[in-house]
């Protein structure tokens, strides 16, 4: 039987399954096959915070999207292509979000009564009738790769756990995926355990040898490499971009790397990475709890080094005070935020805008940060690096906004020349023949000496209460107070951030649509797809919170209307009316996903069209 | 392990040929505590102790939280670090753990160290990170005018308390000797000579050296150890700790107990039975015993150092780990970290 091959410019593939199928781990695998065939990829995990929630119920449901095509893309797309579902929790948590005629690849073997009635199902979808709009193939992976495993010395238990190489090697076969890395991979990833490393390996190849050989799938897909710009390309998410990313800075501003940190999703990768890295010279504490991961940053940083603290909105809220500190102490910090969804606990695995307005004010005092947002998961390694910049230049805590969308998300990262990465060094303070004045400060930077302990000359008292400009002594005096809580303002909003830029192609158009952090990749799709359609709207994104760039007013004041959608209720819109008076069109869903470019595209029209 | 911890606490801060006294670590600024404060006694202690050490003055840090105790970094002309309240262990730790080559020190109070900043404490205690903690017990809140503190006895009558306080407090010894402290010691504010034998101890442990000093209040709780200066009972009370001598007071000594624990007894009835003093038994459980004999009320209170055993300080094995990393893949380089995962390349 010879099969059809199809060319397709672009895909979108959702693995769904329970939390213990093997979801994250299929997609990843997915992923790396796409990367190195060529493709521009983007991804989407989505996956409850529970370790492992009842099985095979729609709170248990684990999911992995990816975007792949033959073009430059900008998000993981809006809806899928293919739906793999390894069960009837995984089909009913994600049929809504499948459009009509897409394909849906079940495991028969999961829709057994029982687990058609945990999820509600009276009757079994895949024989009803109830999906004929969409293309369904009915295959029984668990019973299949059983069968393929069967000369194996494995229980039933074990050889079903294969069901996840199965599904990715019937997915590789589909669309043309190379298979050596997989195999390479999984031979590593048991070397320990052989006899499991080769079933997966059979399970695998069975799976592609059953897309070719059955008659259930007639077409093939092939999605050809796209034109990237040249260059060293590798996958990565926004976690360890960051995590990168500050390794990087450490090596570009010769200070040593010191972490303090506590676990919480989704920041506890960023951890984990930086802790394989101690050649590097670098220290990763893990705290006893978020304000001592702060402290011991802080503690680090009076002493020399390069002081971090992750952490996500809860750790954030304990964090303050100690922020404060480091804000009246004048001492570079860099706070990695990665937003997730509020109040309280919320929703840990889902992301979120809306830590912006608690890093802007989220402590007492007249206490300035200043903010950076990373727009993409591979600029979470630029943005840590300039978020370190700021730190050390202005002696100051800076927040480093990141999200759960491009904390998990990958895309593929051309890699940065080293030699090309920003030198950020500093220089501590020396003795000199005058005397020593803790908070003297440099007449461009308004930043205070780094002096550190072990430096024979410098002996000098910090602390939390306010201090006289200047010699640092403790001071009640009101007029050195106000000019104090000026220049730690002044300070701030003197930090040198690029200018704002705007994609106005024709320069013509009348509506800008503005946004930062994340919404990046949905707000660039949204606009190409209104361009595309001769519509007209410019598009700026803003990676600097704090201070914003200079000529920001000028940018919102030059078009007739501003649009800014935020996954929040309008947390930055309500900044920039304030500063501007600028009469802000906000967009605002706080659903713990990302935007959609079709949904981004409709809000936009609709203004466009309002004018 | 390089760490022998005693003798060697200070093994990697600078010393200095220069002659020290007693004004080289008087800063300039005004002290603030009030008249008659138990305070004045313990800087004065320190620093004219300072000098003994020998180092340089440069790699000597004193941070401490918030309280009426923790103003003391100012007055010290070394560097200094007064942060915020009950968090002077964790910053220390991040200090002491990426900077073996200092002197670390933590002031802190009853109610900063055991009530806001207690977590930070006990973990500070457990990982042996290389510190002095000199923890200024006066049992009750004096920088916010005198509420019950954590170390208060139950039926405290103070203004956040008319009816007297419901808590149980906190036996500091008991507490850091349960978090399994290296270092563990006890002194008393008036009593200089025996104040500056435990720091010269403690300040010759590497790891961490927990000293509660009593310290008295005399605007809110004045006299709250007056038994331990009052020159008619103050022998009879007072059970020396030293290492290695018998555990006895003027007139009561201490004794294996038939339940397992101790008992203090009258001297004369002691006879061979008085318990000697060993500091270093790896097991805390005597040294905890000795540490309940002051409840409930203070009859009779051992005064010295509980507690010295050798173990790993926490910046050492951090350092380890960060030169065994070195030893087994050579030192990071920034573009293989790059260039280290699965690449392709196009064009």
């Amino acid at each position: 039987m010879t099969k059809q091959v199809q060319q397709l410019d672009r895909v979108v593939i959702r693995f769904a399954g329970d939390s213990g199928d093997g979801m994250q781990l299929t997609g990843d695998r997915f992923t790396a096959g796409t990367a190195e065939f060529g493709n521009d990829l983007s991804t989407l995990p989505n996956f409850p915070a529970e370790i492992r929630a009842p099985a095979g119920t729609l709170p248990g449901v684990s999911s992995f999207q990816l975007h792949f095509a033959d073009h430059d893309i900008l998000t993981p797309g809006d809806s899928p292509n293919v739906l793999v579902a390894m069960n009837p929790a995984a089909l009913k948590a994600n049929l809504g979000d499948l459009p009509k005629g897409a394909d849906i690849i079940a495991n028969t073997d999961e829709f057994t009564k029982r687990n058609l009635q945990k999820v509600g199902y009276d009757a079994n979808p895949l024989e009803d009738d109830s999906l004929r709009e969409w293309r369904v193939h009915a295959v029984p992976l668990t019973s299949l790769t059983v069968t393929a495993l069967e000369g194996f010395d494995l229980s039933k238990k074990d050889a079903e756990r294969s069901k996840n190489m199965f599904a990715l090697g019937l997915l590789s076969w589909l669309y043309h995926r190379p298979t050596e890395h997989t195999i390479s991979f999984l031979e590593q990833k048991f070397a320990k355990k052989p006899e499991i490393a080769k079933a997966n390996i059979a399970a695998f190849q069975a799976g592609w040898n059953y897309g070719e050989t059955t008659e259930s799938f007639s077409v093939s897909y092939e999605v050809k490499p796209a034109q990237l710009a040249p260059g060293v390309y590798r996958n990565i998410s926004g976690n360890q971009a960051l995590a990168y990313g500050l390794i990087a800075a450490s090596v570009q501003s010769k200070l040593p790397l010191f972490l303090g940190s506590y676990p919480i999703t989704p920041a506890s990768d960023i951890l984990h990475e930086l802790s394989r890295h101690k050649r590097f010279g670098i220290r990763t504490f893990q705290a006893e709890d978020e304000i001592a991961g702060v402290g011991a940053a802080l503690g680090a940083a009076f002493g020399g080094a390069l002081g971090v603290t992750t952490t996500s909105g809860p750790g954030v809220a304990l964090k303050a005070e100690t922020i404060g500190l480091a804000v009246m102490t004048e001492l570079p910090l860099i706070l990695v935020d990665v937003q997730r969804a509020g109040p309280s606990t919320g929703m840990p695995t889902k992301t979120e805008q809306t830590d912006l307005l608690m890093a802007m004010f989220g402590r007492n005092g007249e206490s300035p940060v200043p903010i950076v947002a990373p727009s993409t998961p591979s600029d979470c390694f630029d943005a840590a690096i300039e978020a370190a910049r700021i730190a050390v230049k202005y002696r100051t805590p800076v927040y480093l906004l990141s999200d759960g969308y491009l904390a998990n998300g990958s895309e593929p990262w051309r890699l940065p020349e080293v030699s090309d990465l920003p030198d950020i060094s500093t220089e501590f303070a020396v003795k000199t023949d005058e005397e020593f004045q803790p908070y003297v400060r440099d007449p461009e930077t308004l930043s205070r000496p780094w002096a550190i302990p072990g430096t024979a000359g410098l002996e000098h008292r910090i602390g939390g209460i306010e201090k006289a400009n200047g010699s640092g002594n403790i001071s009640y005096d009101p007029n050195n107070h106000d000019l104090m809580v000026r220049l730690r303002q002044s300070k701030i909003d003197g930090i040198d951030v690029p200018a704002l830029e705007v994609d106005d192609p024709e320069g013509d158009a009348r509506v800008l649509v503005l946004g930062w952090g994340s919404t990046y990749g949905p707000i660039a799709a949204a606009v190409r797809r209104i361009r595309k359609s001769g519509g007209k709207v410019a598009q700026a994104h803003l990676r600097h919170l704090n201070p914003l760039p200079a000529n920001t007013g000028e940018v919102l004041k030059s078009y007739d209307k501003v649009l800014l959608p935020e996954i929040n209720l309008g947390q930055l819109a309500l900044l920039l009316r304030a500063k501007f008076l600028v009469d802000i069109i906000s967009y605002n869903r706080v659903r713990g996903l990302p935007f959609k470019a079709e949904e981004l595209a409709g809000v936009i029209q609709d203004v466009i069209d309002s004018e | 392990m390089s760490d022998t911890l005693n003798g060697k606490g200070l093994a990697l801060v600078p010393k200095t040929d220069a002659k020290q006294t007693l004004k080289d670590f008087k800063s300039d600024q005004e002290v603030r505590w009030c008249p008659g404060c138990g305070d004045y006694a313990i800087l004065a202690a320190v620093q004219s102790f300072l000098p003994e050490l020998g180092l340089r003055r440069e790699n000597i840090v004193f941070v401490s939280g918030i309280g009426c105790s923790s103003r003391f970094p100012y007055y010290l002309d070394t560097y200094g670090f007064h942060s915020i309240h009950g968090r002077a262990p964790a910053i220390a730790t991040g200090l002491a753990s990426s900077r073996p080559d200092l002197s670390v020190w933590v002031i802190t109070g009853d109610g900063d160290a055991l009530s806001i900043g207690g977590n930070h404490l006990i973990h500070a205690l457990r990982r042996n990170v290389n510190l002095n903690i000199l923890l200024f017990n006066n049992r009750i809140y004096g920088l916010t005018k005198g509420q019950y503190s954590p170390t208060s006895e139950i039926g405290k009558i103070t203004k956040s308390t008319p009816m007297g306080s419901l808590d149980k407090p906190f036996n500091p010894i008991s507490l850091a000797l349960g978090a399994e402290a290296s270092f563990v010691a006890r002194t008393i504010d008036s009593d200089r000579k025996h104040l500056q034998s435990v720091l010269r101890e403690a300040t010759a442990h590497r790891g961490t050296s927990l000293v509660e000093i009593y310290q008295n209040c005399n605007i809110f709780n004045d006299n709250a150890f007056e038994q331990l200066k009052d020159p008619e009972i103050r022998d009879d009370i007072t059970l020396r700790l030293e290492h290695g001598q018998p555990i006895a007071s003027a007139s009561k000594a201490v004794v294996r107990a038939a339940n397992g624990g101790l008992d203090v007894v009258p001297l004369a009835e002691a006879g061979d039975r008085v318990l000697v003093h060993d500091a270093h038994n790896p097991d805390p459980s005597v040294a905890f015993a000795l540490s309940r004999l002051d409840e409930p009320a203070f009859e009779h209170v051992p005064i010295g150092i509980f507690r010295q055993v050798e173990r790993p300080a926490y910046d050492t094995l951090m350092a380890e780990q960060l030169e065994e990393a070195v030893a087994q893949k050579g030192p990071g380089d920034l573009s293989d970290l790059l260039m280290g995962g699965d690449t392709w390349r196009i064009g």
